[in-house]
């Protein structure tokens, strides 16, 4: 048999496990992140824009199909599809595309993109050294661009993956945009 | 020595495949499907199921012989052992052997399933609440996928109709997908609104739509057909009613149906029963003729949230039956419908219904459901916002 | 040590229970306090099994007959976190309190006023749960699960199922330190750990799963709520999150979680069959052993709920063989059962019809789980009625059965008196029958295509439907049965002997029956 003091020991130990755990659980957040970007688990590409590949200058025979997709989040008011639905690339070079963006609203609003591949093991092949989904897209009402996207997919990608889909989600991030401050 | 093992396994899983696959067991068990991917799943599925039933048989056997034998009425002494390392051992061994046996073919079955590439044509999925959109990347034909109208009617809590009149109750939709036999159909899943399920079991093909993530599955269907599947996710309260069905025809069909779709333009997309003769937006339409189109628009889109008398979900969906909207200022309700409204259910109908549409379901909203304002919305009033 | 005082024990507030609604509002004592965790909880399991008898109502026949699709969702998500939370966890914990220290030879629980705390947290968690439901937007109707975004959908109700998850997790946190604190310190001389009975042994490594995922449940439901109220992202893709991110929390939460509602229920089952097989348990060690591996496997099988959200082939694979893997030590455990039930001298009492029905039916759930394990059928399986019928067969006669065998195993000890056998029998026959005819056909239209959570259906699943809700009303209505039979023993009946079961072995068969309010004050002798 033990005294009071020893019992307050034990669960004092135990809150710290208590209170850990609850940290662990907002761990797993960055974690689950550091993984996704080192497999490219969820298919999300970076987010920074990548350099211009090094090409070693060898003729590759090598086609991979990219495709092109967008889809508008919760139906919100706005109309976005990519100009080119597909194009045929080499891995290694560079190349342009781009989207085609409309504000249907009689609001300003502020859009933004965001990206995913599939497969997703080729998310992590996947660079983009230019893209409008690295930040976010103020609108005038009834407002409309063509956003440009400069990318090149590395030339490791496996073997079996011959087919790439590109998927931006456009999402209404529902605030106004800001008027610059010095014009 | 291992593909002996594999030829022996994938044997008994066609054995098992002949017996329960008939006609008597299809209401119990799964379907063994038409896709080369679905045939492989079922027989492991009725390899482990056989498995299972002898460990069952098995467990049973010696628990029940133990139940009638030793029982204290019968005037049975209790034993005193307690222990023995030897059977500790051979109880956790055999089960692992067991389980190794039967994760190889496992394996194998998944590593075929992940494989999409060399595929023929790719056909985007994107779930919505509740109702489904399709987008063949290849051609660019898309076109939304809901309940059929009749279905939608009987299903409402006191519809008053009969469902077991209806057939395929619930497994029915506007626009079906068309596919092609003999291809190598990849599929694109995501959603735009929360997560969804897109499974059609004689495709062995259910995959998550995730918002903002894509996600990729295949079908290669070998007999044509129609395969009909439902929303496995749930996503809300009309979760149950957003089937799925698959209409699967020789290419030469499939390459018709393309042409005609991609034929017929974008118009095609945008109206609700293909009356594309109708599709006048300039000229002036007449109320009546609004009305009866707009009861047809509001019954497919409408009624999941503001419900069929138009009296919404209290604390939900608001009613529109007295609507400060739908009985107020006409800009303002153009607005709700064509924009949507942030941070609510309410979605932009401006990509999913044509001018026509808008206009019709715009003035029913107003002069039908209890309420009667009295004016119509032009369909040249919505073209003029575009 | 009170020997000496003996004519001012009355007067003692130590020494006995106090008098009206004071006596239980402030007890410190184990046994009121397992008490009332156990009324608690036969409270909760008819209002939760109310729920899913609406739910079975509405699925009689096909077409929307009684209640509008979002109610029938918000039904099936409280039925879950009413069962769960409510139903077995409590009954659990409030087993523990009547049990351990008396198996320990223990005076009390260590932290007893702590101990009052969190039960009487839960009255509160559970009140706050219910009256959502007559909220503006109704209860939470996104599954007991939470996924994001669905769960983000409706009214601000939300906010209050959030925080009374927390108020949940707050009670089982501190229930279980106590326990583990009681485990270690509270032992008589002599009460080594690998002595104590395995009920001691499998709450132990309960209590410990309890303090690892509860917070990280409490994390994600935190998470939840800041997304919805406070403008972070963990979940949604818009601001860099990922949905699927909550699925992978709350599962590594939930999977131990699943075998915290059974650990419990094998500690159970040890102490049962051996009494009445009248034959020492077979293997104790290796039972030890199993519950162990089977903890530290929980651990890592989460994703085996997530195999349609687009994992990576070798994820998928290492979740499939580790799910496979964890079935080996429930394999032991049910063959140590059958072991010590062989060649013994059993007799049929309803504590022991009840074990030998967890046995049979635990294990077509567990066979089931096995089936669900194959990741490619996985994909045909998930999200269907067939696991409803796995969870359910897992569930309903694995934990719900052991706390009804554990009730009539122990209820003379707490009383003093015999419960109705004949009454006894009835209700485990009733129930057993009525269980499989409800839940046996569900594993047929799961398999034939029913999705799960849907409240209307297609006519093909129309007959066996029906069938599972005769099996509902059948066995919802037969626990009226078991109700009645322990308010019954509660207030009288044929007094049972301090040994009250031939085989029984252990300490807390050496006390009186009823069990004094105090026991083991002067620690016992352990052979």
């Amino acid at each position: 048999m033990k005294t009071m003091s020893q019992h307050i020991v034990i669960a004092g130990k135990l809150s710290v496990l208590v209170v850990a755990m609850f940290g662990f659980g907002y761990l797993m957040v960055p974690i689950y992140n550091v993984l996704c970007d080192i497999t490219g688990l969820n298919g999300k590409t970076s987010s920074v824009a990548a350099v211009a590949p090094q090409t070693s200058g060898e003729k590759s025979e090598r086609r991979v199909i990219v495709e092109f997709v967008a889809v508008v989040n919760s139906s919100a008011a706005w109309t976005f599809e990519p100009v080119q639905r597909s194009m045929e690339v080499e891995p290694g070079k560079t190349y342009n595309a781009s989207y085609n963006v409309k504000n249907l609203s009689s609001q300003p609003a502020v859009g933004q993109a965001v990206p995913s591949v599939a497969p997703s093991a080729a998310a992590k092949y996947f660079n983009k050294i230019e893209c409008f989904c690295f930040t976010r897209q103020e609108f005038e009402a009834n407002g409309s661009k063509e956003m440009p996207l400069v990318f090149f997919i590395e030339e490791d990608l496996p073997r079996s993956i011959d087919r790439v889909t590109l998927s931006y989600t456009y999402f209404d991030t529902g605030e106004k945009p800001v008027p610059a401050s010095d014009s | 020595m291992r593909s002996t093992f594999c030829a022996v396994v994938s044997r008994l899983c066609w054995l098992t495949v002949l017996l329960p696959g008939s006609k008597a067991f299809a209401d119990i068990n799964m379907p063994v499907g038409v896709t080369p991917i679905s045939k492989e799943v079922y027989g492991l599925h009725m390899l482990i199921f056989w498995i299972c039933c002898v460990i069952g048989a098995a467990v049973f056997a010696v628990m029940f012989y133990s139940i009638f034998k030793h029982r204290k009425s019968k005037g049975h002494k209790p034993a005193d052992f307690h222990e023995s390392t030897t059977v500790e051992i051979l109880w956790t061994a055999v089960p692992l052997v067991i389980l190794v046996s039967m994760a190889i073919p496992a394996a194998k079955t998944l590593i075929a399933m992940e494989d999409t590439s060399n595929a023929d044509l790719t056909i985007k999925v994107t779930g919505y609440q509740w109702k489904w959109h399709y987008e063949y990347l290849d051609s660019g034909v898309n076109f939304f996928s809901s309940l059929a109208a009749e279905h939608n009617e009987a299903r409402q809590v006191d519809s008053g109709i009969d469902v077991s009149t209806i057939d395929n109750y619930l497994k029915e939709v506007d626009n079906p997908l068309v596919v092609p036999v003999g291809k190598k159909i990849r599929f694109l899943h995501t959603a735009a609104d929360v997560i969804h399920s897109w499974w059609v079991p004689d495709l062995a093909v259910k995959k998550d739509a995730i918002p903002g993530f894509i996600n990729e599955n295949w079908a290669l269907i070998e007999e044509p057909g129609i395969y009909r599947g439902k929303c496995t996710e749930l996503c809300g309260r009309d979760h149950g009613f957003m089937p799925v069905v698959v209409k699967a025809v020789p290419e030469d069909e499939y390459l018709a149906w393309v042409a005609e779709q991609s034929g017929a333009g974008e118009e095609a997309e945008t109206v609700a029963d293909g009356d594309a003769a109708e599709e006048d937006t300039d000229r002036e339409w007449a109320m009546d003729e609004l009305l009866a189109r707009g009861e047809k628009v509001y019954t497919a889109n409408c009624v999941a949230c503001h419900q069929a008398g138009g009296q919404g979900v209290p604390g939900a969906f608001p009613a529109i039956t007295g609507s400060p909207v739908a009985i107020g200022d006409v800009d303002k309700h153009i607005e709700v419908v064509y924009e949507g409204v942030a941070g609510s259910a309410m979605a932009s109908f401006a990509a999913q219904l044509s001018d026509a549409d808008m206009a019709a379901v715009l003035t029913y909203q107003r002069n039908a459901l209890g309420n009667s304002v009295g004016d119509t919305i032009q369909p040249s009033a919505i073209k003029a916002l575009r | 040590m009170s020997t000496a005082t003996t004519e001012h024990h009355d007067h003692h507030d130590d020494h006995g229970p106090a008098y009206g609604w004071k006596r239980w509002l402030f007890t410190t004592n184990h046994k009121d306090i397992g008490t009332l965790y156990l009324l608690f909880s036969l409270v909760m399991f008819f209002i939760g099994g109310g729920m899913a008898l609406i739910i079975r109502a509405e699925l009689w026949q096909p077409g929307l007959q009684i209640v509008d699709p979002l109610f029938f969702n918000s039904m099936t998500t409280m039925h879950a976190l009413v069962m769960i939370f409510g139903v077995v966890m409590p009954a659990f914990v409030g087993l523990a309190n009547w049990m351990i220290p008396m198996m320990i030879g223990g005076p009390d629980m260590a932290l007893p006023r702590l101990n009052n705390w969190s039960f009487w947290i839960m009255p509160f968690a559970f009140l706050l749960l219910l009256s959502t439901l007559f909220m503006e937007g109704g209860g939470p109707a996104g599954g007991w699960t939470l996924y994001a975004p669905l769960s983000l959908q409706g009214g601000d109700s939300f906010a209050f199922v959030i925080f009374s998850i927390h108020f949940m997790g707050i009670s089982s946190v501190m229930g279980s330190i106590n326990i583990v604190a009681t485990i270690f310190n509270m032992r008589a001389p002599g009460m080594t750990l690998m002595k104590m009975p395995l009920f001691v042994w499998t709450w132990l490594i309960t209590a410990y799963l309890l303090i690892a995922v509860i917070p990280v449940l409490a994390g994600a439901v935190t998470m939840l709520l800041t997304d919805r109220y406070f403008g972070t992202s963990f979940f949604s893709a818009a601001g860099g999150g990922d949905p699927v991110m909550y699925q992978h929390i709350f599962w590594f939460f939930g999977h131990p979680e699943v075998y915290i509602l059974i650990l419990p229920a094998f500690g159970i089952m040890s102490s049962i069959i051996p009494t009445f097989a009248r034959k020492p348990l077979f293997g104790y060690a290796s039972m030890v052993y199993a519950t162990a591996s089977i903890a530290f496997l929980s651990f890592i099988v989460w994703a085996h709920h997530m195999f349609t959200v687009g994992m990576p082939l070798a994820g998928e694979m290492f979740f499939m063989f580790a799910t496979m893997m964890i079935s080996v030590p429930t394999g032991v455990k049910v063959f140590n059962w059958m072991a010590t039930m062989w060649r013994g001298s059993m007799t049929f009492e309803t504590p022991m019809l009840f074990a030998i029905g967890f046995l049979v039916m635990f294990t077509i759930g567990g066979l089931s789980g096995l089936m669900l394990a194959i990741t490619p059928a996985d994909i045909q399986y998930h999200d269907t009625y067939f696991v409803v019928a796995h969870f359910h067969y897992v569930l309903v006669p694995g934990a719900i059965y052991s706390i009804m065998a554990a009730t009539y195993y122990w209820i003379p000890k707490w009383t003093g008196n015999m419960y109705d056998e004949k009454l006894g029998k009835i209700h485990f026959w009733i129930s057993t029958i009525f269980l499989n005819v409800l839940f046996f056909p569900m594993h047929f239209v799961g398999l034939a295509g029913m999705p799960r959570r849907i409240p209307d259906y297609s006519l093909q699943f129309a007959d066996w439907n029906m069938v599972a809700s005769i099996g509902a009303f059948g066995f919802g209505f037969s626990q009226l049965i078991f109700a009645y039979v322990v308010i019954k023993c509660m207030k009288g009946g044929e007094k049972a002997t301090d040994e009250v079961w031939e085989g029984a072995d252990g300490l807390e068969w050496t006390v009186a029956s009823p069990a004094p309010y105090h026991t083991f004050e002067t620690p016992p002798t352990i052979k």
